[in-house]
């Protein structure tokens, strides 16, 4: 389809080559093995496979046909028109990694405005050039902390309320490492006090997120304190939108911050191509794993940028290196910087707030129901749980039907939380929108 | 002209996009928690517009021109891939949605695991991981965990050939493997006798790329996967070099037990500048129990009046997650798109045409430079950038001379195995004419090596940047724009 040989061209260039024909090509391959029919449906024209993905597309119902209360990890936000402009720039998104600085300055200045943004809004001195999702990101800090203690540390503490699919991928990440993780365990309403006696000298690393999976936000102080006054590190997990309106981990002492990057201009798309944020100290730059842009200049004198450090990276160290991440995200790094930089400090700000004032009118409306009340009275950026009169799966069920796409049912992966829902509320909810969803949950509490 | 930084750029006072005032009552921010200062840039949005657009005008690109680099399959990018990626269907997709309302997704993935496993000739497919390097990981933690069921705990060896790419050992170190390193013979392959003192019941498995770094089908992969299997271990097979292989054989076959596609590479997803990528993984029937949970099955039979319901199954001995919600869709999308587009009888032409055109090219240019594995190439070879008689030239330089050219130059200085190595993979996607034009840029920069060297150690000449202080951005480490500047612009 996409091969442009004619019959004229493939004969100058057998013979060129001097064999008669194409299949001479392949001699080295097992005789026995070669050429098997591959059992596929025929081919498409262009024209024919865009009406097959449109059919397979249209049976999907999406969050513009239903209405989305859907959050735990992934957000429904508004994406400007200019960020998908620029990502389709095919001198953007037809280009390799920029190995070549020359002819990749494009890349390699973008991704060093995405490092500079990702710093200034994590609160944290430098970031990398992205992994490849927030779970991805966590499992990262948690080989950055091992090697730092050169192993010697083996214990990392893991707050129950990080994502489960995180906490899942850390422990997949890990199962040819001595490393002994705690925590998962503790009373989930116990709050950040609750880890501290998890923390001693073998203690390489505490994961705590930023909002909470629940939602909730935590001052972080005095656990970096506990942290640091044991010699380990605190990776904190965050939503970036939110660090438009809260204090930034950095802030607080955090050593290491990791997110996931999709509500900053990233479409759900069905749970990926995401965002790995990772942000760190100047002291730990070495040992971070993943790309990185530096400043330099060429030999014509102009300022220009190059992948630095490169000695820390797999092709370099094989075996050594901490991380084997190679391709990372660089496509979604870039829309975030385009999506930062769109909004800006002020728009990044307004649409925090938005999110902020949405959510909280629909848990004080919702809570004001019979039946319903919030799980936890901490403060909340987007996102809440609510206990509800009946089990969640039942309830969204109900909601479907009224084309409305309920919470996540926290039962999944809480047993004994069956009733409690998560819900978020961005500024893609409108007060009717929200008006809606209480009037249906009302129903659910009288039958 | 140098385009300055965002943080540069920003003006006090300036908007871009605006959002809607709130519809409902303002609530209390809490003031102990809130965020004082908030150092981003102030835009409008024709400055962002602007800015990224000339940014962009500094980058090479397949769209523009060849980009052989070797080992990373830079093949055109079908722009129809673009379109339905982002029909609303797909793109507007929570990942978390009752699977009544996605079963059109869920469909899409079914179908690609299914063509997968036709094209690799394997019983079982993930689409989870991210890239190449995380299906690495979750194959070698795939093989990991096939011994431990079995009790065998002692086989933490893996054995990678010299030739190999670096996330192999990287991978195995990361799976708490012990990595040994095996010489590849005088013919590119893997040195059998080498193999053979490692095969023992500490062998974990042997991590194989085939056709390998040097372009060259491994003539020996029959017997060197029966040698890993008769001791016990596994064969991981990298699947970055599948565009020589589709429709030619399946390795599967050749007894690889488990291996990463690239969709980024093979089924014409774009690279991004460095991702997203995608890296299903495919293997033999008896680890279809190990794969990572979830995978995407018909959980309800269909009949005459009701479709088949898809949804999620846990495999049995699964090793578990390695990547949040169900990886990277939207890549999917595009490899299904492509794979539909060619068909069987199209997805044989594309290997076909990608080795036909490494073969013509490697018959232009072998008389001008050193090939140090003289065979019938697959997909890519390797040349060394390097002539007794022209010492100060270097790999490099003739990389940075083809920019002079308007070309993208080949992957250089890997394998490690070729000194000075030019790792050159046109892909299908170049025409005879394209070809023929690099060739005799190839040929030229080959003469100028010997006859005005000056022309490459200076090169390139007509790039935005010329060559760059690498030591400088080590030494001083400028990873990002002075926050403080914007800070003091903000306040
Ligand atoms: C032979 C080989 N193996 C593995 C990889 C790693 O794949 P990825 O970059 O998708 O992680 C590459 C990538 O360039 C490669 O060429």
């Amino acid at each position: 389809m996409f091969v442009p040989h004619t019959v004229d061209d493939r004969e100058a260039m057998l013979q060129a080559i001097g064999v008669k024909r194409l299949e001479d090509l392949f001699q080295d391959v097992p005789a026995q093995h070669r050429f098997p029919q591959l059992d596929l449906p025929p081919a498409l024209t262009e024209m024919e496979a865009l009406q097959e993905l449109r059919e397979i597309a249209s049976v999907n119902e999406t969050t513009q046909d239903l209405v989305c209360f859907l959050g735990a990890g992934a957000y429904n936000h508004y994406v400007p028109a200019a960020v998908d402009s620029i990502l389709r720039r095919g001198e953007f998104y037809t280009a390799y990694t920029p190995y070549q600085p020359e002819v990749s300055q494009g890349t390699l200045q973008a991704i060093f405005d995405y490092q500079s943004l990702i710093a200034a809004l994590t609160g944290m001195d430098v970031s990398n050039a992205s992994h490849y999702d927030g779970a991805t990101a966590v499992a990262e800090a948690v080989s950055m902390a091992y090697a730092n203690f050169r192993g010697k540390r083996a214990k990392v503490v893991l707050s129950p309320a990080l994502h489960p699919q995180y906490r899942q991928v850390v422990h997949t990440y890990n199962l040819g490492t001595p490393i002994q993780f705690v925590g998962e365990d503790l009373d989930l309403q116990a709050g950040p006090e609750a880890l501290l006696p998890y923390i001693d000298n073998n203690t390489a690393l505490v994961i705590v997120q930023y909002p909470d999976f629940f939602g909730r936000i935590y001052d972080y102080t005095k656990l970096a304190e506990a942290v640091h006054a044991a010699g380990a590190l605190l990776s904190v997990a965050v939503n970036p939108l939110a660090l438009a309106i809260f204090a930034p981990p950095g802030q607080f002492g955090a050593d290491i911050v990791t997110g996931e990057g999709q509500p900053l201009g990233i479409p759900l798309s069905y749970g990926g191509p995401y965002l790995g944020i990772f942000a760190t100290k100047q002291e730990y730059v070495r040992k971070m794993a993943g790309r990185l842009v530096g400043e330099t200049v060429d030999n014509r004198g102009q300022r220009a940028y190059v992948l630095t450090l490169t000695a820390r990276e797999q092709h370099i160290r094989r075996e050594k290196a901490t991380s084997n991440i190679c391709t990372n995200q660089g496509l979604m790094a870039l829309a975030s910087t385009v999506y930062m930089s769109l909004l800006g400090k002020e728009g990044l700000r307004e649409v925090a707030e938005l999110n902020y004032h949405k959510a909280h009118y629909a848990a004080q409306q919702i809570t004001a129901l019979p039946g319903y009340s919030l799980w936890s009275n901490a403060p909340f950026f987007n996102e809440f749980a609510v206990r509800c009169p009946k089990p969640v799966s039942e309830i969204n069920a109900h909601l479907l039907d009224h084309d409305i796409l309920g919470g996540y049912e926290l039962g999944q992966d809480y047993p004994g939380m069956e009733n409690v829902m998560l819900v978020a509320v961005t500024e893609m909810n409108s007060r009717e929108d929200i008006d809606l969803l209480v009037d249906v949950l009302s129903e659910v509490s009288h039958d | 002209m140098t385009e300055p930084l965002l943080c540069e750029l920003s003006v006090p006072g300036r908007r871009g996009v605006r959002f809607p005032q709130p519809d409902v009552p303002l609530a209390e921010l809490p003031k102990e928690l809130a965020r004082q200062h908030f150092p981003m840039p102030e835009l409008s949005e024709v400055d962002v517009v602007r800015h990224f657009t000339r940014l962009s005008k500094l980058n090479y690109c397949i769209d523009e021109g060849m980009y052989p680099l070797g080992s990373c399959t830079m093949k055109y990018n079908p722009k129809i891939n673009e379109e339905t990626a982002r029909l609303p269907g797909f793109a507007n997709l929570h990942p978390l949605q009752p699977i009544e309302t996605v079963q059109g997704a869920l469909i899409l993935m079914y179908e690609l695991q299914e063509m997968l496993k036709e094209i690799g000739g394997f019983a079982g497919v993930t689409l989870q991981p991210a890239a190449g390097a995380q299906g690495e990981l979750t194959g070698v933690l795939i093989i990991r965990a096939y011994h431990k069921s079995r009790g065998d705990l002692q086989r933490t060896k893996v054995l990678i050939p010299d030739s190999a790419h670096g996330t192999n050992p990287a991978t195995s170190a990361m799976s708490g493997m012990q990595v040994v390193e095996i010489p590849s013979d005088a013919r590119g392959n893997v040195d059998l006798n080498a193999l053979r003192q490692h095969c023992d019941n500490t062998l974990a498995g042997l991590m194989l790329t085939n056709p390998n770094t040097l372009g060259l089908f491994d003539e020996n992969v029959l017997e060197a996967a029966r040698l890993v299997h008769e001791a016990g271990g596994l064969v991981y097979g990298d699947g970055a070099n599948l565009n020589a292989l589709m429709g030619i054989v399946r390795p599967g076959e050749l007894g690889i037990d488990v291996m990463h596609f690239n969709l980024h590479k093979t089924f014409s997803t774009p690279h991004g500048g460095g991702g997203p990528g995608s890296g299903p993984v495919g293997v033999a029937a008896h680890l279809v129990d190990f794969l990572p949970a979830p995978i995407v099955d018909i959980i309800e039979e269909g009949d005459e009046e009701t479709a088949p319901l898809y949804g999620f199954v846990t495999p049995p001995k699964t090793i578990g997650r390695v990547k949040s919600f169900l990886g990277q869709f939207g890549m999917m999308v595009r490899a299904y798109t492509y794979i539909r587009m060619n068909g069987p009888d199209g997805l044989r032409a594309v290997s076909e045409a990608a080795v036909l055109n490494a073969n013509y090219l490697l018959s232009k240019l072998r008389d001008y430079y050193h090939l140090p594995y003289d065979r019938i190439c697959m997909h890519e070879f390797v040349l060394e950038g390097v002539w007794p008689d022209a010492p100060e030239v270097h790999a490099l330089d003739i990389a940075k001379r083809m920019m002079d050219y308007g070309l993208h130059p080949p992957t250089n200085y890997f394998p490690l195995i070729v000194h000075e190595a030019l790792m050159i993979e046109p892909t299908e996607t170049e025409s005879k004419q394209s070809l023929d034009n690099f060739a005799d840029v190839m040929i030229k920069i080959a003469e100028e090596a010997h006859t005005q060297p000056e022309l490459l150690k200076s090169a390139p000449h007509i790039t935005p940047v010329g060559r760059l202080d690498e030591v400088k951005a080590a030494k001083e480490l400028v990873l990002c724009c002075g926050v403080g500047a914007l800070e003091a612009e903000a306040a």
